[in-house]
C-alpha cells in the first residue's frame, strides 16, 4: 500500500492536547476514526504549507510509523472504506445504528443520563480546546463562546437531567364516554435513528443542543457538524467519539457531498439549522421516506423603536444583540431597525456611543468582535454595502479588512426597500434603519415581509407592545430586549413560515424528538349491543345523546324514553 | 368544478385578505364558525347519511359515529406562549370517511383562527357536492371555502403556497404532498394508513375471548368493511387456537349480518370500481386463495365483497405486505405469541397496534419493543374517539397528529414571547469583555454568588 501521500491537517490549537489529525488522501477526507491508527506520532510531522484557518503538512510516512504498525492490511482495508463518505458508507453507518437502537440500549434510563453526563464532562474537560477552536473559526471572543456556546449547551444538559424522569413518564389523559370503562395515556417514545445538520455560525451549541434533546428523547444520533466552521467540526467529531457511546452517536463530518448521501437514507426524523435554501432540499429529501423535519432558518428579524424608551438601556441591549453575538452572524441577531423620522437621529447617536463604549475607536482592532467567517461571505456583505443605492446611506462604520475578513459594526440610514440589504438576511455587522412617520407604521413593513424568526419591540407603551404581539407573526417575540429569549429553557425555539417548521430547546427539544404514542387500555367487559349491527333506529338514538354528550339522554335512550326522535 | 372555473387564484388572494384582515382571529369569530359547523350537521343530518350511503352504502349508524364531529373550544392564552394561527390552510380529506376527515381538521383550522380551502375526495363525489353545496350556506365564505375536483386540480393547489397543508390518505399521495410543501416550506400534517396489527394472545377467559373477537370482527367489518386506516388488518395468534378464532368470527359475522352474504344491508360497499378491481386482484393469487377459510364470494355489479377470512397466506403475497383497506382477514399463526414482537418491528410501523391480552410483561413488551402511531389494549378503534389522544401515524404511517386540543395545535403556531423592562440590566453581558466579566459570568452560571462577592471584592482572580 502507498500512503506515502498523505496530508495531515493539523488545527494549532491541540499542540497541547492530544492531536487531533485529519488525513486527507489524495484529496479526499478520511473519516475521523483513522486517526486512532496514528495514535500520537504527530512529532515526526514536518509543515510543508500553511493555509489560514489549519495548518497543512505533508507527511511521509516514517518506516518507524510502518515498522510500529502490525495492522497493516487492516489499515489498508480500512482507507479504502475511508476514503470517501459515500452513499454506500451512510447506508452501512445507519445499519449499524439501527442495530444499536433495536437491541433498546437508547432507549433506558439509565443510558440516557450516562451520555448527558459524559457530554457535561467532555465540556468541562475540554473548555480551552472549544474556545480556540471557535476563536479559530469566528475570531470569536471567548467571553462570547463560554457564554453563547458553553454555557448554553450545558445548561441545555443539566436542564434535560434535571426534568428528564418526569419528561419520560407517560402522561394520563383523559377518556371519552364511548370508550368507558378505559384508561388512557400518551407515552414519547424514541423516533429512532436522527439525523442533526448544524451550522457554522454557533458551531458548537448548534450542534449539541439537538444532541442533547435527541439523547434525552433516546434516540441513535448521527451529526453533521458544518464544515464551514472546521476546527469546531473536527473537535466536534474527535470529541463524541471519545466521550459518547458511539455505538450510539456518531458524527459524520464532510460538506455538500456527504450531507448528500445523509440525506438519502431514510432517517426517522431530522433537524436542519440554516438557511431556506438548504432548508427546502432538506424537506424535499425527506418527504421520500416521509421523515419529519425540524428546520431552523432564519430571516430578517426587525427591532422596532419607540421614542419613549430609555435610550442608552436600549441602545445597549440592540447593540449587544447585534454586534455582541457573532458581530451579527446569528440567525436571531436584529437584522434592521424600524423608528420614526424624529427619534432616529437620537437612537443612531445612542448606537454610536454604544459602540464606542463596547469595541473602542477603532472596532477592527477590538478582541471583542468576531470576524466574518470566511471570504465568500466577506465579498457577499461587502456587495451589500457597495450597492450604488445603499453605499451613501452609511452614517456610521464602514470600515473593513479584507485579510483579516473584519467588517466594523456599521450602521446605515433610510436605505431603500428593493436594495439587496432589504432583501435578504444580513448576517453580518450591518444594521439599516427604516424611518417611519408613526410607529405603529413599522407594522404594514414588517407583515409585508416574510416571517421572521425573532421580533423584538421597545417601548413602554403597554398599548404599544400588545398591539404588536397581537398582530406580528414570528418565531418568537421579545419586548425591551434582544436575543436573550434564546436562553430560556421553558420557551420553544423555532420560526414560522419562512423562518423555519418546528421548534426545540428545553422540554420541548425532548418533544422534538420523541413520538407521542396514544395509548388505550380497555377491558374485555361485555359492550354495550348498541355498537355491533345489525343496526336499529334505537341504536343511532343511543349513539347520538352519548356523542352530543348528554348523558340523561344516553340513559333515556337506553331505558327507551328517547327525547330525540329520529328524523 | 374545474380550478379555472374556480378562480383559484382570485379565491386563494380572497382567504388571504380575509386572514389579514384579522376576522378569524377573533374568538366570537371562531365560536360563531364552530357553532355553524355544528348546525350544518345538526340540520343536515339526514342529507349526510344519505351521501356517504350513496358514495359508500354506509349504515346511517356507521355514518353518525364517524362522521359527526364533536366541536371543541380551545382557546388557551399565556402570556409566555402565544398560540397564534399559522394562516391559509389547505385541507385534502379521504374518500372513506368523506363527511368526518374533512370537518374534523377544519374544526382544528377554525379554533386556531385560521382561513381554510378544502379539497374533499373525488372519490366519494355526492359527500363531496354536499360539502361543497352546504358549507358556504353555513361558514363564513370569505374565510372558508371548498373547491372540488381530481389530482389534476390536487396538482393545481400545491402549486400554490399555503402556511399549513393537512392530508388524509396514502403514503405514496403523502410524499408527493410533503415533496411540493418542501418548495414553500410548508408544515404538512400527514394522516396516512398502513397495516394495523391485532395481537390476539388467547391467555383469557372464555367470554373475555368473546368479547375481543367480536370486537375483532366488528373492528374490521365494522368500520366502513375494512376501508379504514384505523381498521383492523391482520390478526396474530398461536396455531393452536387459530381453529377457534375461526369459529368465532364467523359466529360474529353471522350475527351482524345474517347468514346471506349478498344482502349485507348494514355492510359498507367498496367505494369504486378501481378499489374493488384492486381487492379482488389480491385473493386472484392461488397461494393467496387456497387460503381462504370463510367467505371469499364477490359481487361485481354492486361491488360487495363478503368478509372473507384467510388463513396463513404466504407473508410475501402482496395481501400482506400492503394495506388491505377491504373485508379481507388474514390470521397469520406462530408458535408462541411473544413472536408477534419480532413480527410487527420487523415491518413499518402501523397507524394503530392492537393487542388483546392481560399479561402485564406481553403488554409491557408491546409498549416498549414496537413503535406505531398509538396501541389500544383490548378494542378496536375506540381511541379515536377520545379528544384527549393524539391520533397520528408515525414512519409510514403518517407525520403529525390531531384531535381535540391537538388539532388545535395542528394549525397553530405557539409563539413565544418574553417581556422584559429597562430596569435590571448586568454590565457584564456586555463587551468590551475581561476576564473579570467571564469570571463573574462562570460564577454566576454556578450559582455560585459567594464566588461573585469575593470577585467583587478582588479577592479571586
Amino acid at each position: 500500500m502507498d500512503i506515502s501521500l498523505i496530508h495531515i491537517n493539523i488545527m494549532p490549537y491541540h499542540a497541547s492536547s492530544l492531536p487531533l489529525v485529519k488525513l486527507v488522501n489524495n484529496g479526499k477526507v478520511c473519516a475521523p476514526r483513522i486517526r486512532n491508527l496514528l495514535g500520537d506520532r504527530e512529532a515526526s510531522i514536518t509543515p510543508k504549507q500553511t493555509h489560514p484557518t489549519s495548518l497543512r503538512f505533508s507527511w511521509r510516512i516514517s518506516s518507524s510509523f510502518s515498522s510500529a504498525t502490525e495492522s497493516r492490511p487492516i489499515m489498508e482495508d480500512e482507507m479504502k472504506k475511508m476514503e470517501r463518505f459515500d452513499s454506500d458508507s451512510a447506508a452501512s453507518l445507519l445499519k449499524e445504528l439501527r442495530g444499536t437502537f433495536a437491541s433498546g440500549k437508547t432507549k433506558s434510563y439509565e443510558w440516557r443520563v450516562q451520555q448527558l453526563k459524559n457530554m457535561i464532562k467532555m465540556i468541562d474537560d475540554n473548555e480551552r480546546a472549544i474556545m480556540e477552536a471557535l476563536q479559530q473559526d469566528l475570531a470569536k471572543p471567548r467571553f462570547e463562546s463560554f457564554v453563547s456556546e458553553i454555557s448554553l449547551t450545558k445548561a441545555a444538559c443539566n436542564h434535560a437531567l434535571k426534568e428528564l424522569k418526569h419528561w419520560m413518564k407517560p402522561e394520563k389523559a383523559k377518556t371519552a364516554i364511548t370508550t368507558f370503562p378505559s384508561s388512557a395515556e400518551i407515552v414519547s417514545e424514541p423516533f429512532g435513528i436522527v439525523l442533526i445538520i448544524s451550522a457554522w455560525n454557533y458551531p458548537f451549541l448548534l450542534s449539541l443542543d439537538p444532541v442533547v434533546g435527541a439523547i434525552a428523547a433516546g434516540n441513535s444520533v448521527v451529526l453533521k457538524p458544518s464544515e464551514i466552521s472546521p476546527a469546531t467540526s473536527s473537535l466536534l467529531a474527535k470529541l463524541l467519539e471519545d466521550y459518547l457511546d458511539s455505538s450510539a452517536v456518531r458524527v459524520v463530518e464532510g460538506a455538500v457531498a456527504e450531507t448528500t448521501a445523509l440525506l438519502e437514507q431514510k432517517w426517522d426524523k431530522i433537524l436542519y439549522t440554516g438557511n431556506g435554501k438548504v432548508g427546502r432540499i432538506v424537506m424535499a429529501a425527506a418527504a421520500k421516506h416521509l421523515t419529519p423535519v425540524i428546520l431552523e432558518l432564519g430571516g430578517k428579524s426587525p427591532v422596532v423603536v419607540d421614542s419613549n424608551v430609555n435610550l442608552k438601556v436600549s441602545a445597549r441591549r440592540i447593540a449587544a444583540g447585534k454586534w455582541g453575538c457573532n458581530n451579527g452572524q446569528a440567525c436571531i441577531a436584529p437584522d434592521y431597525i424600524i423608528t420614526t423620522k424624529a427619534y432616529a437621529p437620537t437612537l443612531i447617536d445612542g448606537l454610536k456611543n454604544i459602540l464606542e463604549e463596547f469595541f473602542g475607536k477603532d472596532p477592527l482592532e477590538s478582541k471583542d468582535l468576531s470576524r466574518i467567517v470566511n471570504s465568500n461571505h466577506f465579498s457577499r456583505l461587502a456587495k451589500l454595502l457597495d450597492e450604488d443605492k445603499v453605499s451613501g446611506k452609511i452614517v456610521h462604520g464602514g470600515q473593513r479588512d479584507e485579510t483579516r475578513l473584519m467588517i466594523a459594526p456599521t450602521i446605515l440610514l433610510d436605505v431603500p426597500e428593493d436594495s439587496l440589504i432589504m432583501n435578504e438576511e444580513i448576517f453580518g455587522p450591518l444594521l439599516p434603519i427604516i424611518t417611519v412617520d408613526k410607529v405603529e407604521d413599522s407594522f404594514d413593513i414588517i407583515k409585508s415581509r416574510s416571517k421572521p424568526l425573532a421580533a423584538y419591540l421597545f417601548t413602554s407603551s403597554k398599548k404599544l407592545e400588545k398591539e404588536f404581539v397581537e398582530n406580528i407573526s414570528a418565531g418568537g417575540m421579545l419586548i425591551n430586549d434582544t436575543v436573550v429569549h434564546l436562553t430560556n429553557p421553558s420557551l420553544p425555539f423555532g420560526g414560522v413560515g419562512e423562518s423555519g417548521i418546528g421548534s426545540y430547546h428545553g422540554k420541548f427539544s425532548f418533544d422534538a424528538f420523541s413520538h407521542k404514542k396514544a395509548v388505550l387500555y380497555r377491558s374485555l367487559y361485555g359492550d354495550a349491543p348498541v355498537r355491533y349491527p345489525p343496526y336499529t333506529p334505537g341504536k343511532l338514538r343511543i349513539l347520538r345523546a352519548i356523542l352530543d354528550g348528554s348523558i340523561i339522554g344516553a340513559i333515556l335512550a337506553l331505558i327507551g324514553f328517547g327525547k330525540k326522535k329520529l328524523e | 368544478m374545474t380550478v379555472a372555473e374556480f378562480g383559484l387564484g382570485e379565491r386563494l388572494g380572497e382567504l388571504r385578505r380575509t386572514f389579514q384582515s384579522g376576522t378569524t382571529r377573533s374568538l366570537a369569530w371562531r365560536k360563531a364558525q364552530l357553532q355553524a359547523l355544528l348546525n350544518l350537521v345538526r340540520d343536515n343530518e339526514e342529507q349526510i347519511f344519505q351521501v356517504v350511503h350513496e358514495d359508500l352504502g354506509k349504515h346511517p349508524v356507521e355514518a353518525f359515529r364517524d362522521e359527526s364531529p364533536l366541536p371543541l373550544a380551545f382557546f388557551p392564552a399565556t402570556a409566555e406562549l402565544l398560540p397564534e394561527p399559522l394562516g391559509v390552510v389547505l385541507i385534502f380529506s379521504c374518500w372513506n370517511f368523506p363527511i368526518s376527515l374533512a370537518l374534523e381538521p377544519l374544526i382544528g383550522a377554525i379554533s386556531a383562527g385560521n382561513a381554510a380551502l378544502i379539497k374533499p375526495s373525488e372519490m366519494a363525489p355526492a359527500c363531496s357536492s354536499f360539502l361543497a353545496r352546504v358549507i358556504p350556506r353555513y361558514l363564513d365564505n370569505k374565510a372558508i371555502k371548498v373547491i372540488e375536483g381530481g389530482p389534476e386540480t390536487g396538482a393545481k393547489l400545491l402549486e400554490e403556497k399555503w402556511d399549513k397543508i393537512f392530508f388524509t390518505g396514502s403514503p405514496r399521495v403523502g410524499r408527493i404532498i410533503m415533496s411540493a410543501a418542501a418548495k414553500h416550506l410548508t408544515p404538512v400534517t400527514l394522516e396516512l394508513g398502513g397495516k394495523c396489527p391485532v395481537i390476539l394472545d388467547t391467555r383469557l377467559s372464555s367470554s373475555e375471548l368473546e368479547v375481543a373477537i367480536k370486537r375483532i370482527a366488528w373492528g374490521k367489518w365494522g368500520l366502513c368493511n375494512g376501508q379504514s386506516c384505523v381498521g383492523v388488518d391482520y390478526i396474530l395468534v398461536e396455531e393452536k387456537f387459530a381453529p377457534t378464532l375461526i369459529d368465532l368470527l364467523k359466529k360474529s359475522i353471522d350475527q351482524f349480518y345474517g347468514r346471506k352474504a349478498k344482502d349485507f344491508k348494514d355492510l359498507t360497499r367498496i367505494v369504486n370500481r378501481h378499489h374493488f378491481e384492486r381487492l379482488h386482484n389480491l385473493i386472484k393469487d392461488p397461494a393467496v386463495s387456497d387460503s381462504i377459510v370463510h367467505g371469499g364470494q364477490v359481487d361485481k355489479e354492486r361491488m360487495f365483497i363478503e368478509p372473507t377470512i384467510l388463513l396463513d397466506p404466504p407473508l410475501e403475497a402482496e395481501i400482506m405486505t400492503e394495506e388491505i383497506f377491504g373485508p379481507f382477514l388474514p390470521i397469520i399463526t406462530l408458535k408462541n405469541i411473544e413472536e408477534s414482537i419480532e413480527f410487527v418491528s420487523s415491518r413499518p410501523k402501523p397507524l394503530v397496534l392492537y393487542a388483546f391480552t392481560k399479561d402485564e410483561t406481553l403488554k409491557r413488551l408491546v409498549l416498549s419493543r414496537t413503535s406505531s402511531g398509538s396501541v389500544t389494549f383490548n378494542d378496536i378503534a375506540v381511541q379515536f374517539m377520545s379528544d384527549d389522544l393524539p391520533f397520528g401515524g408515525i414512519g409510514q404511517s403518517g407525520l403529525g397528529k390531531y384531535h381535540g386540543k391537538f388539532s388545535f395545535e395542528a394549525f397553530t403556531h405557539e409563539k413565544a414571547v418574553l417581556r422584559r423592562n429597562f430596569i435590571f440590566d448586568l454590565e457584564s453581558r456586555y463587551p468590551p469583555w475581561s476576564d473579570f466579566k467571564l469570571n463573574f459570568i462562570r460564577l454566576l452560571y454556578k450559582y455560585d454568588y459567594f464566588g461573585i462577592i469575593l470577585l467583587f471584592l478582588g479577592l479571586k482572580g
